[in-house]
């Protein structure tokens, strides 16, 4: 179950060009949150910066009692949160939405993550368990290569492409994992990042016949599946329905979702 | 604070409290009550019904403009018969009362789900005349005169629950749709919908609502709201549900003053969960900073300057 909390913030970093990482201590996230959930932050007081926005978590401590989020500066709520100091306090609601499947059924998984979509694929790595792990991240570029210590020790292969080619291979992530696949076989194939990204990703699962979840984002209003605005197009037997990133997602099947829109 | 009674009574119906949920933003109450005790409400008006499921408009459905949201859901919902089979029952575990809203394309379809209502567990049935974000019919009915005297007077036989018309600020003079609704046989009347909107990706140079345009709502719009509570209470009898922009005890109050029996909580429970509980306890708190006992010792009780 998620719950209003109001938490204090630990640390606040800037990682990046308009990347921000903070951490929160909370005993109830850090207890409850499963990799690929997220949590509703209230950013502005009162009425300003008026809406909740959906973080996903980055990384889980549960030990220290903390969870990790890494925002990209959007707008006027992403600069209001990116301005608070390490002690105050921040209004959220979560752990919410549906998690990635981390069964032990899937033993040989690779992770496809394109700029701040990379973020929520690091828990994923930190708690899948007894695995072979393959990591593809794309950023814009080098200076957008941020956390690798933690990636790396949470995969056991790491592939890195940029736009510019600052770092690693120029060009697109998609092309090292259909390079690595000519070679290398994986159960399940996890992605999270820009739609063009996530479809292409998509295509090349289903060629190879590799199941793949799809962490998706659309425009939200509460986060808890009421008001019905953040609508992906899914299957319902033979026809289609509205689903809900934030209840029925973000989190799904990639053979659930209809890319059409 | 116990002896204060807040209860309200509209078209008939006795409210533990004004505060109610608006119709739209509660759902059908599950999603609330993992985060407040639906006990507390006054009423809940469930998401718009219609005759058929609709599966709602294309995302993005939602932006963010100051202090409000711009939205275009395009009432997506499971049908009026999927509510009653699954979503009542749920709803009636709680000691509150529920309005059902109801939206048509057709005058037809109005009156074929009026009916279906009327046999159903609820307490109250809201006519939807005015939402913005579907094509056909709807806020059609509800922006002239004649359109809504209409829809009313021929709805009203099938009805035999309070009927409670929900009006649109989208005109040029709510006061002359309130009375042709009232006259048309309208128990209540609640206001206000939302105002007709846009907001504009420049960097994209589209309408960010995949709609184009959207319903505005929130804090924004309370004064507009305010302002034609006011206007409606000065010209009909019946009572008033007021809405727009509540996001606290002293907002309700507002309302309350310019005559809304009433009051819904709509976008705030957006951002808080237990927004509608919130604001139970602010008007329990005003109530009993000016020593009064009872609702009605502000409803209405507005006083304009010379």
């Amino acid at each position: 179950m998620s719950k209003v909390l109001k938490e204090k913030i630990y640390s606040i970093e800037k990682l990046a060009p308009n990347i921000f990482k903070m951490t929160v201590e909370s005993e109830y996230i850090a207890k409850n949150a499963v990799p690929g959930k997220f949590v509703n932050v209230k950013c502005g007081e009162g009425i300003n910066a008026l809406l909740r926005r959906p973080i996903s978590i980055c990384s889980i401590d549960r030990e220290k009692h903390t969870f990790d989020i890494v925002f990209q500066l959007k707008g006027i709520g992403t600069e209001i949160l990116s301005q608070k100091q390490a002690g105050a306090e921040v209004d959220l609601i979560g752990p919410l939405g549906q998690p990635f499947d981390l069964s032990d059924e899937y033993k040989n998984i690779a992770v496809i993550g394109g700029g701040i979509g990379v973020f929520p694929l690091l828990s994923l790595l930190k708690e899948k368990k007894s695995v072979s792990k393959t990591a593809f991240l794309g950023f814009r570029n080098k200076e957008y290569i941020v956390l690798m210590d933690e990636f790396k020790s949470a995969s056991d292969r790491l592939f890195i492409s940029t736009d510019d080619g600052s770092a690693g291979h120029k060009g697109l992530i998609i092309d090292l994992l259909e390079k690595d696949l000519l070679e290398n076989n994986f159960d399940l194939i996890y992605t999270c990042g820009p739609l063009p990204m996530i479809k292409k990703v998509v295509e090349i699962a289903n060629k190879n016949g590799i199941k793949c979840q799809v962490s998706l984002e659309q425009r939200m209003g509460c986060g808890i599946g009421a008001c019905l605005v953040c609508a992906c197009k899914t299957k319902l037997g033979d026809e289609w329905e509205y689903s809900h990133v934030c209840k029925d997602g973000p989190v799904f099947w990639s053979d659930e979702v209809i890319f059409d829109e | 604070m116990s002896n204060i009674d807040l209860s309200v009574e509209i078209a008939g119906v006795k409210f533990k409290n004004p505060v109610m949920a608006a119709s739209g933003t509660f759902g059908f109450g599950r999603e609330f009550a993992d985060y407040m005790d639906l006990n507390g409400l006054g009423a809940i008006s469930v998401k718009g019904l219609t005759l058929a499921p609709r599966p709602g408009n294309k995302p993005p459905r939602i932006a963010e403009t100051p202090a409000g949201i711009l939205n275009s859901v395009g009432l997506q919902n499971p049908g009026v018969e999927a509510f009653i089979k699954e979503e009542l029952p749920f709803l009636r575990q709680f000691d509150t009362k529920i309005i059902a809203n109801v939206a048509g394309s057709t005058i037809e379809d109005y009156c074929e789900m009026v009916e279906i209502l009327s046999d159903a567990d609820i307490d109250a049935i809201e006519l939807n005349v005015s939402c913005p974000n579907v094509k056909a019919g709807c806020v059609s009915f509800g922006n002239t005169p004649g359109g809504i005297a209409e829809i009313t007077k021929r709805v009203k036989p099938y009805c035999k629950k309070p009927l409670i018309v929900k009006l649109t600020p989208n005109v040029t003079d709510i006061k002359e749709i309130a009375i042709a609704a009232e006259d048309a046989g309208a128990d209540a009347l609640s206001l206000i919908n939302t105002i007709l909107g846009m907001a504009i990706d420049i960097h994209k140079k589209r309408p960010i609502l995949a709609n184009n345009v959207g319903g505005l709502s929130g804090p924004a719009v309370k004064p507009i709201a305010v302002r034609m509570v006011h206007e409606v209470s000065r010209v009909v009898k019946i009572p008033l549900i007021g809405m727009g922009g509540i996001s606290n005890g002293d907002d309700a109050i507002e309302f309350m003053l310019a005559g809304a029996s009433g009051v819904m909580v709509g976008t705030y429970n957006f951002i808080d969960p237990a927004a509608c509980l919130e604001v139970v306890t602010g008007i329990e708190s005003y109530l009993t900073k000016y020593n009064y006992s009872n609702a009605y010792d502000v409803i209405g009780k507005l006083e304009l300057n010379g």
